[in-house]
Protein backbone atom coordinates (compact mmCIF):
# COMPACT_ATOMS: atom_id res chain seq x y z
CA UNK A 1 0.00 0.00 0.00
CA UNK A 2 1.21 3.50 -0.79
CA UNK A 3 2.54 5.72 1.99
CA UNK A 4 2.11 9.41 2.72
CA UNK A 5 5.17 11.63 2.90
CA UNK A 6 4.74 11.90 6.70
CA UNK A 7 4.63 8.10 7.11
CA UNK A 8 7.80 7.82 5.04
CA UNK A 9 9.72 10.51 6.93
CA UNK A 10 8.80 9.04 10.32
CA UNK A 11 9.67 5.51 9.17
CA UNK A 12 13.11 6.63 8.02
CA UNK A 13 13.71 8.64 11.20
CA UNK A 14 12.85 5.52 13.21
CA UNK A 15 15.05 3.16 11.23
CA UNK A 16 12.03 1.23 9.92
CA UNK A 17 11.28 0.06 6.40
CA UNK A 18 7.80 1.42 6.75
CA UNK A 19 5.41 2.89 9.28
CA UNK A 20 1.64 3.15 9.22
CA UNK A 21 -0.63 5.82 10.61
CA UNK A 22 -1.56 4.95 14.18
CA UNK A 23 1.74 3.24 14.97
CA UNK A 24 3.89 4.66 17.78
CA UNK A 25 7.53 5.05 16.71
CA UNK A 26 10.70 6.14 18.44
CA UNK A 27 12.26 8.59 16.01
CA UNK A 28 15.70 10.22 15.82
CA UNK A 29 15.53 13.99 15.68
CA UNK A 30 17.47 15.99 13.06
CA UNK A 31 16.86 19.44 14.51
CA UNK A 32 15.75 20.34 18.05
CA UNK A 33 14.66 23.97 18.26
CA UNK A 34 13.88 25.99 21.38
CA UNK A 35 12.74 29.60 21.69
CA UNK A 36 13.49 31.70 24.78
CA UNK A 37 10.31 31.13 26.76
CA UNK A 38 10.49 27.33 26.76
CA UNK A 39 14.26 26.71 26.78
CA UNK A 40 14.86 26.86 30.52
CA UNK A 41 12.03 24.44 31.32
CA UNK A 42 13.30 22.06 28.62
CA UNK A 43 16.88 22.10 29.86
CA UNK A 44 15.68 21.65 33.45
CA UNK A 45 13.77 18.56 32.30
CA UNK A 46 16.91 17.20 30.56
CA UNK A 47 18.90 17.63 33.77
CA UNK A 48 16.21 15.96 35.86
CA UNK A 49 16.45 13.04 33.45
CA UNK A 50 20.07 12.68 34.50
CA UNK A 51 21.89 14.25 31.57
CA UNK A 52 24.03 17.36 31.87
CA UNK A 53 24.80 17.86 28.19
CA UNK A 54 22.63 17.88 25.09
CA UNK A 55 22.96 14.79 22.92
CA UNK A 56 24.35 16.64 19.90
CA UNK A 57 25.53 20.24 20.12
CA UNK A 58 25.22 20.68 16.34
CA UNK A 59 21.57 19.64 16.15
CA UNK A 60 20.22 21.95 18.85
CA UNK A 61 19.14 25.46 17.87
CA UNK A 62 18.21 28.02 20.53
CA UNK A 63 16.81 31.49 19.92
CA UNK A 64 16.04 34.49 22.11
CA UNK A 65 13.10 35.55 19.97
CA UNK A 66 9.71 35.85 21.67
CA UNK A 67 10.49 38.67 24.08
CA UNK A 68 13.25 40.28 22.06
CA UNK A 69 14.75 42.48 23.31
CA UNK A 70 13.64 41.80 26.89
CA UNK A 71 10.70 43.86 28.12
CA UNK A 72 10.87 42.78 31.77
CA UNK A 73 13.64 41.83 34.24
CA UNK A 74 12.31 38.24 34.18
CA UNK A 75 12.69 38.02 30.41
CA UNK A 76 16.15 39.58 30.67
CA UNK A 77 17.12 36.89 33.17
CA UNK A 78 15.91 34.15 30.81
CA UNK A 79 17.95 35.63 27.96
CA UNK A 80 21.00 35.93 30.20
CA UNK A 81 20.69 32.31 31.31
CA UNK A 82 20.22 31.13 27.73
CA UNK A 83 23.36 32.95 26.56
CA UNK A 84 25.28 31.28 29.34
CA UNK A 85 23.76 27.92 28.51
CA UNK A 86 24.65 28.19 24.82
CA UNK A 87 28.25 28.89 25.78
CA UNK A 88 28.49 26.15 28.42
CA UNK A 89 26.94 23.53 26.17
CA UNK A 90 29.11 24.63 23.25
CA UNK A 91 26.04 24.93 21.04
CA UNK A 92 26.87 25.58 17.45
CA UNK A 93 23.63 27.41 16.73
CA UNK A 94 22.44 30.14 19.05
CA UNK A 95 20.56 33.18 17.75
CA UNK A 96 20.29 36.15 20.07
CA UNK A 97 17.64 38.89 20.32
CA UNK A 98 18.54 40.72 17.11
CA UNK A 99 18.02 37.71 14.82
CA UNK A 100 14.27 37.17 14.75
CA UNK A 101 11.53 34.57 15.12
CA UNK A 102 12.52 30.89 15.29
CA UNK A 103 10.20 29.81 12.48
CA UNK A 104 11.73 32.33 10.11
CA UNK A 105 15.35 32.06 11.19
CA UNK A 106 15.63 28.26 10.93
CA UNK A 107 14.53 27.98 7.29
CA UNK A 108 16.47 31.13 6.38
CA UNK A 109 19.71 29.87 7.90
CA UNK A 110 19.40 26.46 6.28
CA UNK A 111 18.60 24.34 9.34
CA UNK A 112 15.59 22.68 7.74
CA UNK A 113 15.92 20.15 4.94
CA UNK A 114 13.31 18.06 3.12
CA UNK A 115 12.72 14.60 4.54
CA UNK A 116 14.10 15.43 8.00
CA UNK A 117 12.45 15.45 11.43
CA UNK A 118 12.28 18.85 13.13
CA UNK A 119 11.06 19.05 16.73
CA UNK A 120 10.45 22.45 18.28
CA UNK A 121 9.37 23.62 21.71
CA UNK A 122 6.83 25.92 20.09
CA UNK A 123 3.47 25.04 18.59
CA UNK A 124 4.11 26.78 15.27
CA UNK A 125 7.01 24.46 14.47
CA UNK A 126 4.64 23.01 11.86
CA UNK A 127 5.74 25.98 9.70
CA UNK A 128 8.91 24.12 8.72
CA UNK A 129 6.88 21.51 6.88
CA UNK A 130 6.79 24.05 4.06
CA UNK A 131 10.24 22.72 3.10
CA UNK A 132 9.12 19.08 3.05
CA UNK A 133 10.25 18.24 6.58
CA UNK A 134 8.10 16.59 9.24
CA UNK A 135 8.02 19.34 11.83
CA UNK A 136 6.02 19.42 15.01
CA UNK A 137 5.75 21.34 18.27
CA UNK A 138 6.11 19.78 21.71
CA UNK A 139 6.23 20.89 25.33
CA UNK A 140 9.27 21.25 27.53
CA UNK A 141 9.41 17.76 29.02
CA UNK A 142 9.22 16.16 25.58
CA UNK A 143 11.97 18.54 24.49
CA UNK A 144 13.97 17.63 27.60
CA UNK A 145 13.80 13.99 26.49
CA UNK A 146 14.97 14.97 23.01
CA UNK A 147 17.89 16.94 24.45
CA UNK A 148 18.83 14.00 26.67
CA UNK A 149 18.47 11.22 24.11
CA UNK A 150 18.09 12.66 20.60
CA UNK A 151 14.87 10.70 20.26
CA UNK A 152 11.15 11.23 20.61
CA UNK A 153 8.12 8.96 20.63
CA UNK A 154 5.52 9.94 18.06
CA UNK A 155 2.26 8.51 16.90
CA UNK A 156 2.42 8.35 13.12
CA UNK A 157 -0.43 10.62 12.02
CA UNK A 158 -3.17 10.11 9.49
CA UNK A 159 -3.06 12.75 6.76
CA UNK A 160 -5.61 15.22 5.48
CA UNK A 161 -4.71 16.20 1.93
CA UNK A 162 -5.82 19.65 0.87
CA UNK A 163 -5.67 20.24 -2.88
CA UNK A 164 -5.71 23.92 -3.74
CA UNK A 165 -6.22 24.83 -7.37
CA UNK A 166 -6.88 27.97 -9.37
CA UNK A 167 -5.03 31.23 -9.89
CA UNK A 168 -5.22 33.49 -6.83
CA UNK A 169 -6.89 36.83 -7.69
CA UNK A 170 -4.86 40.00 -7.19
CA UNK A 171 -4.50 40.93 -3.49
CA UNK A 172 -5.83 37.55 -2.38
CA UNK A 173 -2.93 35.90 -0.58
CA UNK A 174 -1.80 32.58 0.93
CA UNK A 175 -3.19 33.81 4.28
CA UNK A 176 -6.64 34.02 2.75
CA UNK A 177 -6.23 30.46 1.48
CA UNK A 178 -5.31 29.05 4.88
CA UNK A 179 -8.06 31.01 6.68
CA UNK A 180 -10.54 29.63 4.16
CA UNK A 181 -9.25 26.08 4.81
CA UNK A 182 -9.45 26.52 8.60
CA UNK A 183 -13.00 27.81 8.26
CA UNK A 184 -13.83 24.58 6.44
CA UNK A 185 -11.92 22.09 8.60
CA UNK A 186 -12.52 23.78 11.98
CA UNK A 187 -10.32 24.47 14.99
CA UNK A 188 -10.09 20.78 15.91
CA UNK A 189 -10.86 19.15 12.55
CA UNK A 190 -7.25 18.09 11.99
CA UNK A 191 -6.37 17.05 15.55
CA UNK A 192 -3.54 14.49 15.56
CA UNK A 193 -3.35 14.67 11.73
CA UNK A 194 -0.74 15.85 9.28
CA UNK A 195 -2.15 18.38 6.85
CA UNK A 196 -0.60 18.04 3.41
CA UNK A 197 -1.02 21.00 1.06
CA UNK A 198 -0.91 20.25 -2.66
CA UNK A 199 -2.38 21.31 -5.99
CA UNK A 200 -1.51 23.87 -8.64
CA UNK A 201 -1.88 26.93 -6.42
CA UNK A 202 0.59 25.52 -3.90
CA UNK A 203 3.03 24.52 -6.67
CA UNK A 204 2.94 28.09 -7.96
CA UNK A 205 3.40 29.52 -4.48
CA UNK A 206 6.84 30.56 -3.23
CA UNK A 207 8.31 29.13 -0.02
CA UNK A 208 7.05 32.19 1.93
CA UNK A 209 3.42 31.46 1.03
CA UNK A 210 3.83 27.77 1.77
CA UNK A 211 5.18 28.69 5.20
CA UNK A 212 2.04 30.74 5.84
CA UNK A 213 -0.10 27.69 4.99
CA UNK A 214 1.87 25.22 7.10
CA UNK A 215 2.19 27.69 9.99
CA UNK A 216 -1.52 27.54 10.71
CA UNK A 217 -1.92 23.74 10.57
CA UNK A 218 -1.81 23.82 14.38
CA UNK A 219 -4.86 26.11 14.40
CA UNK A 220 -6.84 23.11 13.09
CA UNK A 221 -5.23 20.85 15.70
CA UNK A 222 -2.73 19.49 13.14
CA UNK A 223 0.50 17.79 14.12
CA UNK A 224 2.30 19.22 11.12
CA UNK A 225 1.60 21.02 7.89
CA UNK A 226 3.62 19.74 4.96
CA UNK A 227 4.25 20.55 1.32
CA UNK A 228 6.14 18.03 -0.77
CA UNK A 229 9.49 19.45 -1.85
CA UNK A 230 9.89 20.58 -5.45
CA UNK A 231 12.21 22.75 -7.52
CA UNK A 232 11.09 25.90 -5.65
CA UNK A 233 12.04 24.23 -2.37
CA UNK A 234 15.48 23.24 -3.63
CA UNK A 235 16.07 26.65 -5.15
CA UNK A 236 15.29 28.27 -1.77
CA UNK A 237 17.64 25.86 0.01
CA UNK A 238 20.61 25.67 -2.34
CA UNK A 239 22.25 28.90 -1.23
CA UNK A 240 21.41 28.28 2.42
CA UNK A 241 22.61 24.70 2.88
CA UNK A 242 25.30 22.32 1.63
CA UNK A 243 22.91 21.48 -1.19
CA UNK A 244 22.80 17.77 -0.36
CA UNK A 245 19.19 16.63 -0.05
CA UNK A 246 17.48 13.35 0.59
CA UNK A 247 13.83 14.26 0.05
CA UNK A 248 10.85 11.94 0.38
CA UNK A 249 7.59 12.04 -1.54
CA UNK A 250 4.17 10.47 -1.11
CA UNK A 251 3.50 7.28 -3.05
CA UNK A 252 0.73 7.07 -5.59
CA UNK A 253 -2.13 5.42 -3.77
CA UNK A 254 -1.14 6.78 -0.37
CA UNK A 255 -4.01 6.56 2.08
CA UNK A 256 -5.55 9.82 3.26
CA UNK A 257 -8.02 10.27 6.09
CA UNK A 258 -9.73 13.01 4.16
CA UNK A 259 -9.27 14.88 0.90
CA UNK A 260 -10.38 18.44 0.54
CA UNK A 261 -10.44 20.27 -2.78
CA UNK A 262 -10.55 24.03 -2.90
CA UNK A 263 -10.72 26.26 -5.95
CA UNK A 264 -9.37 29.71 -5.16
CA UNK A 265 -10.02 31.39 -8.52
CA UNK A 266 -12.85 33.43 -7.00
CA UNK A 267 -11.62 33.55 -3.42
CA UNK A 268 -12.22 36.82 -1.57
CA UNK A 269 -9.92 38.11 1.18
CA UNK A 270 -10.83 36.29 4.41
CA UNK A 271 -10.97 37.35 8.06
CA UNK A 272 -11.10 35.22 11.23
CA UNK A 273 -13.45 37.03 13.61
CA UNK A 274 -13.33 37.10 17.41
CA UNK A 275 -12.69 34.94 19.35
CA UNK A 276 -12.05 31.79 17.34
CA UNK A 277 -9.60 31.06 14.56
CA UNK A 278 -12.23 29.07 12.67
CA UNK A 279 -14.78 31.90 12.82
CA UNK A 280 -13.82 32.76 9.24
CA UNK A 281 -15.79 35.03 6.95
CA UNK A 282 -15.13 36.93 3.74
CA UNK A 283 -13.82 40.42 4.49
CA UNK A 284 -16.86 41.86 2.74
CA UNK A 285 -19.05 40.68 5.62
CA UNK A 286 -17.21 42.76 8.25
CA UNK A 287 -16.36 45.89 6.25
CA UNK A 288 -16.47 49.08 8.28
CA UNK A 289 -15.55 47.54 11.65
CA UNK A 290 -13.47 50.18 13.42
CA UNK A 291 -9.89 49.17 14.33
CA UNK A 292 -7.53 50.65 16.93
CA UNK A 293 -4.36 48.73 16.17
CA UNK A 294 -3.03 46.88 13.13
CA UNK A 295 -0.11 44.47 13.45
CA UNK A 296 1.82 43.21 10.42
CA UNK A 297 4.35 40.56 11.36
CA UNK A 298 4.79 37.18 13.13
CA UNK A 299 5.82 33.72 11.93
CA UNK A 300 2.63 33.67 9.87
CA UNK A 301 3.09 36.88 7.88
CA UNK A 302 6.30 38.69 8.81
CA UNK A 303 8.24 37.73 5.69
CA UNK A 304 9.54 40.02 2.94
CA UNK A 305 6.69 39.09 0.59
CA UNK A 306 4.18 40.12 3.27
CA UNK A 307 5.88 43.43 4.00
CA UNK A 308 6.26 44.16 0.32
CA UNK A 309 2.58 43.86 -0.50
CA UNK A 310 1.60 45.90 2.58
CA UNK A 311 4.08 48.63 1.65
CA UNK A 312 2.77 48.68 -1.91
CA UNK A 313 -0.70 49.44 -0.58
CA UNK A 314 0.54 52.01 1.97
CA UNK A 315 2.94 53.84 -0.30
CA UNK A 316 2.03 57.51 -0.66
CA UNK A 317 -0.82 57.17 1.83
CA UNK A 318 -1.23 57.81 5.55
CA UNK A 319 -2.23 55.56 8.41
CA UNK A 320 -5.65 56.70 9.64
CA UNK A 321 -5.59 59.13 12.53
CA UNK A 322 -5.91 57.31 15.84
CA UNK A 323 -4.86 53.94 14.40
CA UNK A 324 -1.57 52.38 15.50
CA UNK A 325 0.21 50.40 12.78
CA UNK A 326 2.99 48.11 14.02
CA UNK A 327 5.22 46.45 11.46
CA UNK A 328 7.68 43.86 12.74
CA UNK A 329 9.84 41.85 10.32
CA UNK A 330 10.14 38.18 11.23
CA UNK A 331 13.93 38.18 11.02
CA UNK A 332 17.03 40.28 10.56
CA UNK A 333 17.22 38.83 7.06
CA UNK A 334 13.72 40.10 6.28
CA UNK A 335 14.61 43.49 7.81
CA UNK A 336 17.71 43.76 5.61
CA UNK A 337 15.78 42.77 2.51
CA UNK A 338 13.10 45.35 3.32
CA UNK A 339 15.76 48.02 3.81
CA UNK A 340 17.41 47.20 0.51
CA UNK A 341 14.06 47.28 -1.30
CA UNK A 342 13.32 50.70 0.22
CA UNK A 343 10.05 49.64 1.80
CA UNK A 344 10.96 50.45 5.41
CA UNK A 345 10.78 54.12 4.42
CA UNK A 346 7.34 53.61 2.90
CA UNK A 347 6.04 52.28 6.23
CA UNK A 348 7.66 55.02 8.28
CA UNK A 349 6.46 57.77 5.94
CA UNK A 350 2.93 56.37 6.12
CA UNK A 351 3.01 56.70 9.91
CA UNK A 352 3.78 53.12 10.93
CA UNK A 353 6.04 52.01 13.77
CA UNK A 354 8.73 49.70 12.39
CA UNK A 355 10.17 47.33 14.99
CA UNK A 356 13.21 45.12 15.31
CA UNK A 357 12.58 41.44 14.51
CA UNK A 358 10.63 39.47 17.13
CA UNK A 359 7.27 37.81 17.71
CA UNK A 360 6.01 41.36 18.21
CA UNK A 361 2.38 41.81 19.19
CA UNK A 362 1.36 38.23 18.32
CA UNK A 363 1.23 36.65 21.75
CA UNK A 364 0.40 39.55 24.01
CA UNK A 365 3.48 39.24 26.15
CA UNK A 366 5.86 41.78 24.75
CA UNK A 367 4.81 44.82 22.72
CA UNK A 368 1.64 46.24 21.25
CA UNK A 369 -0.92 45.01 23.76
CA UNK A 370 -4.57 45.93 23.40
CA UNK A 371 -6.72 47.70 25.99
CA UNK A 372 -10.25 46.72 26.94
CA UNK A 373 -12.78 47.72 24.30
CA UNK A 374 -10.16 48.00 21.56
CA UNK A 375 -10.15 46.16 18.26
CA UNK A 376 -6.93 44.71 16.89
CA UNK A 377 -6.41 43.55 13.34
CA UNK A 378 -3.44 41.25 12.98
CA UNK A 379 -1.64 39.13 10.41
CA UNK A 380 -0.64 36.63 13.11
CA UNK A 381 -2.30 33.32 13.86
CA UNK A 382 -4.48 33.41 16.99
CA UNK A 383 -7.43 35.57 17.97
CA UNK A 384 -8.26 33.88 21.27
CA UNK A 385 -9.90 36.19 23.79
CA UNK A 386 -7.10 37.96 25.67
CA UNK A 387 -4.38 36.74 23.30
CA UNK A 388 -3.12 40.24 22.57
CA UNK A 389 -3.77 41.89 25.93
CA UNK A 390 -7.09 42.65 27.58
CA UNK A 391 -9.75 39.92 27.50
CA UNK A 392 -12.15 42.75 26.66
CA UNK A 393 -10.33 43.46 23.38
CA UNK A 394 -11.38 41.90 20.07
CA UNK A 395 -8.89 40.46 17.60
CA UNK A 396 -9.41 39.77 13.89
CA UNK A 397 -6.91 37.78 11.80
CA UNK A 398 -6.24 38.76 8.21
CA UNK A 399 -3.70 38.99 5.39
CA UNK A 400 -1.06 41.73 5.12
CA UNK A 401 -3.11 43.30 2.30
CA UNK A 402 -6.28 43.57 4.42
CA UNK A 403 -4.14 44.85 7.32
CA UNK A 404 -2.52 47.60 5.24
CA UNK A 405 -5.75 48.70 3.59
CA UNK A 406 -7.54 48.84 6.96
CA UNK A 407 -4.71 50.83 8.55
CA UNK A 408 -5.32 53.52 5.94
CA UNK A 409 -9.08 53.72 6.40
CA UNK A 410 -9.30 52.95 10.12
CA UNK A 411 -11.95 50.31 9.50
CA UNK A 412 -11.78 46.76 8.16
CA UNK A 413 -11.39 47.22 4.45
CA UNK A 414 -11.24 45.12 1.30
CA UNK A 415 -7.75 45.83 -0.11
CA UNK A 416 -9.16 45.67 -3.64
CA UNK A 417 -11.06 48.86 -2.83
CA UNK A 418 -7.99 50.93 -1.92
CA UNK A 419 -5.18 49.50 -4.05
CA UNK B 1 -5.52 4.43 39.87
CA UNK B 2 -8.62 6.16 41.28
CA UNK B 3 -9.32 9.86 41.69
CA UNK B 4 -12.13 11.54 43.59
CA UNK B 5 -12.62 15.28 43.24
CA UNK B 6 -14.87 18.26 42.96
CA UNK B 7 -15.62 19.51 39.45
CA UNK B 8 -14.90 22.85 37.78
CA UNK B 9 -16.56 22.95 34.40
CA UNK B 10 -15.59 24.79 31.21
CA UNK B 11 -16.75 24.76 27.58
CA UNK B 12 -15.20 23.94 24.20
CA UNK B 13 -11.85 25.21 22.85
CA UNK B 14 -10.31 26.13 26.21
CA UNK B 15 -6.99 27.34 24.79
CA UNK B 16 -3.63 27.62 26.53
CA UNK B 17 -3.90 31.43 26.62
CA UNK B 18 -7.00 30.96 28.79
CA UNK B 19 -5.20 28.44 30.97
CA UNK B 20 -2.21 30.76 31.43
CA UNK B 21 -1.93 34.03 29.47
CA UNK B 22 1.21 34.79 27.45
CA UNK B 23 2.41 37.48 29.83
CA UNK B 24 3.24 34.78 32.40
CA UNK B 25 5.45 32.69 30.13
CA UNK B 26 8.52 34.26 31.67
CA UNK B 27 7.83 32.31 34.87
CA UNK B 28 9.94 29.20 35.42
CA UNK B 29 8.63 28.17 38.87
CA UNK B 30 5.45 26.09 38.53
CA UNK B 31 4.16 27.35 41.90
CA UNK B 32 4.16 30.88 40.53
CA UNK B 33 2.45 29.68 37.33
CA UNK B 34 -0.24 28.10 39.52
CA UNK B 35 -1.21 31.53 40.86
CA UNK B 36 -2.40 32.37 37.33
CA UNK B 37 -4.12 29.11 36.44
CA UNK B 38 -7.22 29.67 34.26
CA UNK B 39 -6.74 33.41 34.65
CA UNK B 40 -7.55 34.05 30.98
CA UNK B 41 -11.11 32.78 31.38
CA UNK B 42 -11.77 32.47 35.11
CA UNK B 43 -9.76 34.99 37.14
CA UNK B 44 -9.80 33.89 40.77
CA UNK B 45 -9.64 30.18 39.91
CA UNK B 46 -6.37 29.78 41.80
CA UNK B 47 -8.08 31.10 44.94
CA UNK B 48 -11.05 28.76 44.81
CA UNK B 49 -9.49 25.54 43.51
CA UNK B 50 -8.62 22.88 46.10
CA UNK B 51 -6.11 20.06 46.06
CA UNK B 52 -7.57 17.09 44.20
CA UNK B 53 -10.18 18.99 42.15
CA UNK B 54 -11.11 17.89 38.65
CA UNK B 55 -11.59 20.06 35.57
CA UNK B 56 -14.26 18.97 33.10
CA UNK B 57 -13.88 20.47 29.65
CA UNK B 58 -15.57 20.34 26.26
CA UNK B 59 -14.01 19.60 22.88
CA UNK B 60 -10.43 20.57 21.94
CA UNK B 61 -9.28 21.29 25.49
CA UNK B 62 -5.81 22.86 25.60
CA UNK B 63 -5.69 24.07 21.99
CA UNK B 64 -3.13 26.68 21.02
CA UNK B 65 0.45 26.97 22.10
CA UNK B 66 2.90 24.29 23.25
CA UNK B 67 3.48 26.02 26.60
CA UNK B 68 3.94 23.38 29.27
CA UNK B 69 3.15 26.23 31.65
CA UNK B 70 -0.52 25.35 31.01
CA UNK B 71 -0.67 21.82 32.49
CA UNK B 72 1.97 22.82 35.08
CA UNK B 73 -0.19 25.72 36.29
CA UNK B 74 -3.19 23.40 36.66
CA UNK B 75 -1.21 20.66 38.39
CA UNK B 76 0.45 22.97 40.89
CA UNK B 77 -2.86 24.74 41.54
CA UNK B 78 -4.08 21.38 42.81
CA UNK B 79 -5.96 20.00 39.82
CA UNK B 80 -5.64 16.22 39.80
CA UNK B 81 -7.27 15.44 36.46
CA UNK B 82 -8.71 17.07 33.38
CA UNK B 83 -11.56 15.12 31.82
CA UNK B 84 -12.69 16.48 28.45
CA UNK B 85 -14.70 15.57 25.37
CA UNK B 86 -11.41 15.78 23.44
CA UNK B 87 -7.94 17.30 23.74
CA UNK B 88 -5.56 19.22 21.53
CA UNK B 89 -2.54 17.01 21.06
CA UNK B 90 0.32 19.06 22.51
CA UNK B 91 -1.55 19.81 25.75
CA UNK B 92 -2.45 16.13 26.02
CA UNK B 93 1.16 14.98 25.70
CA UNK B 94 2.38 17.68 28.05
CA UNK B 95 -0.17 16.76 30.71
CA UNK B 96 0.71 13.06 30.67
CA UNK B 97 4.43 13.90 30.59
CA UNK B 98 4.20 15.91 33.82
CA UNK B 99 1.85 13.46 35.52
CA UNK B 100 -1.42 15.40 35.18
CA UNK B 101 -4.23 13.02 34.25
CA UNK B 102 -5.79 13.91 30.88
CA UNK B 103 -8.75 11.68 30.14
CA UNK B 104 -10.78 11.77 26.97
CA UNK B 105 -14.40 11.05 27.79
CA UNK B 106 -17.06 11.82 25.16
CA UNK B 107 -20.31 12.83 26.83
CA UNK B 108 -18.72 14.10 30.04
CA UNK B 109 -19.85 17.69 29.63
CA UNK B 110 -23.47 16.52 29.51
CA UNK B 111 -23.16 14.04 32.36
CA UNK B 112 -21.37 16.22 34.91
CA UNK B 113 -22.20 19.61 36.43
CA UNK B 114 -19.99 22.13 38.16
CA UNK B 115 -19.64 21.32 41.84
CA UNK B 116 -20.38 17.59 41.39
CA UNK B 117 -18.02 15.23 43.13
CA UNK B 118 -16.81 12.61 40.66
CA UNK B 119 -14.99 9.34 41.15
CA UNK B 120 -12.71 8.47 38.26
CA UNK B 121 -11.42 4.95 37.80
CA UNK B 122 -8.52 5.55 35.44
CA UNK B 123 -7.59 1.91 34.79
CA UNK B 124 -11.10 0.72 33.97
CA UNK B 125 -12.24 3.91 32.28
CA UNK B 126 -15.26 4.90 34.33
CA UNK B 127 -16.51 8.14 35.85
CA UNK B 128 -19.14 7.98 38.59
CA UNK B 129 -21.21 10.81 39.97
CA UNK B 130 -22.38 9.25 43.27
CA UNK B 131 -24.85 12.06 44.11
CA UNK B 132 -26.63 11.47 40.80
CA UNK B 133 -26.20 7.74 40.81
CA UNK B 134 -24.90 8.00 37.25
CA UNK B 135 -21.78 6.78 35.53
CA UNK B 136 -20.04 7.08 32.19
CA UNK B 137 -17.47 4.86 30.47
CA UNK B 138 -14.45 6.05 28.55
CA UNK B 139 -11.60 4.35 26.76
CA UNK B 140 -8.72 3.85 29.19
CA UNK B 141 -5.36 5.43 28.40
CA UNK B 142 -3.03 3.62 25.97
CA UNK B 143 -0.49 1.32 27.64
CA UNK B 144 2.55 3.49 27.01
CA UNK B 145 0.93 6.49 28.68
CA UNK B 146 -0.14 4.43 31.69
CA UNK B 147 3.50 3.35 32.08
CA UNK B 148 4.64 6.99 31.93
CA UNK B 149 2.02 8.03 34.50
CA UNK B 150 2.76 5.11 36.78
CA UNK B 151 6.42 6.05 36.84
CA UNK B 152 5.50 9.63 37.76
CA UNK B 153 5.86 11.29 34.35
CA UNK B 154 8.30 11.34 31.44
CA UNK B 155 11.26 12.64 33.45
CA UNK B 156 11.25 9.55 35.65
CA UNK B 157 10.35 7.31 32.74
CA UNK B 158 13.36 8.42 30.68
CA UNK B 159 15.63 8.26 33.73
CA UNK B 160 14.49 4.68 34.39
CA UNK B 161 14.71 3.59 30.77
CA UNK B 162 17.67 5.61 29.47
CA UNK B 163 19.57 2.54 28.27
CA UNK B 164 16.78 1.10 26.15
CA UNK B 165 15.72 4.54 24.91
Amino acid sequence: MGKTVSEKILARASGLDEADAGEIVKASVDVAMMPDLTTILSVNAMREMGRERVWDREKVVILNDHVAPASTPLAAAIHRDIRKLALEQGLKHFYDVEQGVCHQVLPEKGHVKPGTLVIGADSHTCTHGALGAFATGVGSTDMGAVLATGKIWLRVPETIRVEVDGHLPDLVLPKDVILRIIGEIGADGATYNAVEFAGGTVSDMGVAGRMTLCNMAIEMGGKTGIVEPDERTFEFLRSRTDGVFDPLHADDGAKYRRRLEIDVSDLEPQVACPHKVDNVRPVTSVLGTKVDQVFIGSCTNGRFEDLEIAARILEGRQVHRGVRLLVVPASKGVYREALEAGIVGAFVEAGAMFGSPSCGACFGGHIGLLAGGEVGLTTSNRNFRGRQGSPEAEVYLCSPAVAAASAITGVITDPREVA
Amino acid sequence: MKVTGRVWKYGDDINTDYIIPGRYLELVDPREMAEHAMEGIDPGFSEKVREGDVIVGGANFGCGSSREHAPLALKYAGVRAVVAESFARIFYRNAINIGLLALECPGVSQAVDEGDVVEVDVDVGKIRVPAKGSDLDFRPLPGFMVEVLNEGGLVNYIRNHMEEW
